[in-house]
């Protein structure tokens, strides 16, 4: 596999499997209009996954389905960050905002790619995760306005954070340990990143329920 | 249609201007600026086309759509999807935009030059209701990957706008 499809399915697997987490909020958010708002970043993540796989399969000869759905769970490349199943909403905006932020910073060098499929998706995508990050950071402001979400935010981040690194490259994870330390005006420590490659058990059970349906109809399910 | 009718360009674009978005029925694909071009070459029709919202469902039946009125007009569709970043809310038409209004939805706002930020969308956009400018920001998110919720404060009506990307 080449070193393009290899990163183009990394951030296609980030994207969708963070878009199943963020959909499991759909119906029992904690107000509706976070109800709406996770909902809609779940689409919009995995519209994006569908574009990279897209791009992915013309590359291998086989389809887009047949990535998102067809592998086995150990063959996924996404980051341990996006399998986490956290129904806690303090640890879903830290999950939320770290990602986002790493994205950001993902997205960028992609832009700037040589590679101009790979820069238009990336410039594409980013139009819409700009709604991302302004309601994440939205949600970093109203955490940090009170001892009580400051508490439940930094706690959530230093359990995360080790995740979080695991997002990017080594040659970009300084940029993220900047943004993030500014942003929440104190150091983080020092610690080994939660590399890809190493899944949590919460992702089987994650990819049991996502290809169900799939595996259920294997010559195709017609709706 | 007679047979010796050759299909133009002029003949696509009218067609395409027919079809509804499946979401915001009262605009045009070719309002929405989806349409990037049109090449008629004999009986063969290649339209260039590019999503709006990556993850939106209308997609596949815009698709379909699209193949149905160019087979109406007698010739062969052939429908290449662009993924590249090469439609912003600044592609909808201003025919597009008043229909916007006029259906309860407030136009996206023009793309700003620098980077779109959270006190831009807090401005007081125009409620298409009643036309103050006493609105606020509801909800980022909406109903469809497109939409934001903003609600008037003069005619006290919730109301949809499309997200500036």
């Amino acid at each position: 596999m080449s070193k393009r499809t290899d990163l183009l399915l990394s951030i296609a697997d980030d994207e969708l499997i963070l878009g199943w987490r963020n959909s499991e909020w759909t119906g029992i958010a904690p107000f509706l209009e976070e109800d709406v708002a996770f909902s809609s970043i779940a689409q919009n993540e995995i519209g994006h996954a569908r574009a990279l796989y897209e791009l992915a399969a013309a590359e291998l000869g086989t389809t887009a389905d047949e990535l998102a759905f067809d592998r086995k769970p150990e063959e996924y490349r996404c980051a341990p960050l996006v399998e986490l199943r956290r129904l806690e909403w303090a640890r879903t905006i830290a999950r939320h905002w770290l990602y986002e932020t790493a994205d950001e910073i993902r997205l960028a060098t992609l832009k700037a790619s040589d590679d101009s499929e790979i820069a238009g998706v990336a410039a594409k995508m980013d139009r819409e995760e700009a709604y991302h990050r302004m309601h994440a950071e939205m949600w970093i402001d109203r955490l940090l306005s009170s001892d009580d979400g400051r508490e439940r935010l930094d706690e959530a981040i230093d359990e995360l954070w080790p995740y979080a690194l695991g997002v990017l490259d080594d040659e970009l994870r300084p940029e993220l340990r900047a943004r993030v330390e500014a942003r929440l005006g104190r150091e983080l420590p020092e610690v080994e990143p939660v590399p890809r490659g190493v899944h949590e058990a919460e992702l089987a059970e994650l990819w049991g329920e996502m290809t169900l349906v799939r595996r259920s109809a294997p010559a195709g399910a017609q709706w | 249609m007679a047979l010796s009718h050759k299909v133009t360009d002029s003949d696509v674009w009218a067609a395409l201007a027919e079809i509804p978005d499946p979401e915001i029925p009262v605009i045009s694909l070719v309002d929405l600026g989806v349409i990037k071009d049109v090449a008629v070459d004999d009986g063969l029709v290649r339209i260039d086309f590019t999503p709006t919202f990556m993850g939106c469902p209308a997609l596949e039946p815009m698709q379909r759509a699209m193949e149905a009125k160019i087979a109406e007009l007698g010739a062969t569709p052939a429908i290449n999807v662009r993924l590249d970043d090469s439609w912003s809310t600044d592609d909808i038409t201003p025919e597009g935009r008043e229909k916007l209004r006029a259906a309860g939805f407030a136009p996206p706002a023009p793309r700003p030059a620098g980077k779109l930020d959270l006190v831009q969308l807090q401005r007081g956009f125009r409620c298409p209701y009643c036309g103050s400018t006493s609105t606020k920001l509801e909800n980022l998110f909406g109903p469809t990957p497109c939409r934001s919720i903003r609600y008037c404060e003069d005619c006290r009506q919730p109301f949809e706008q499309f997200k500036t990307i």
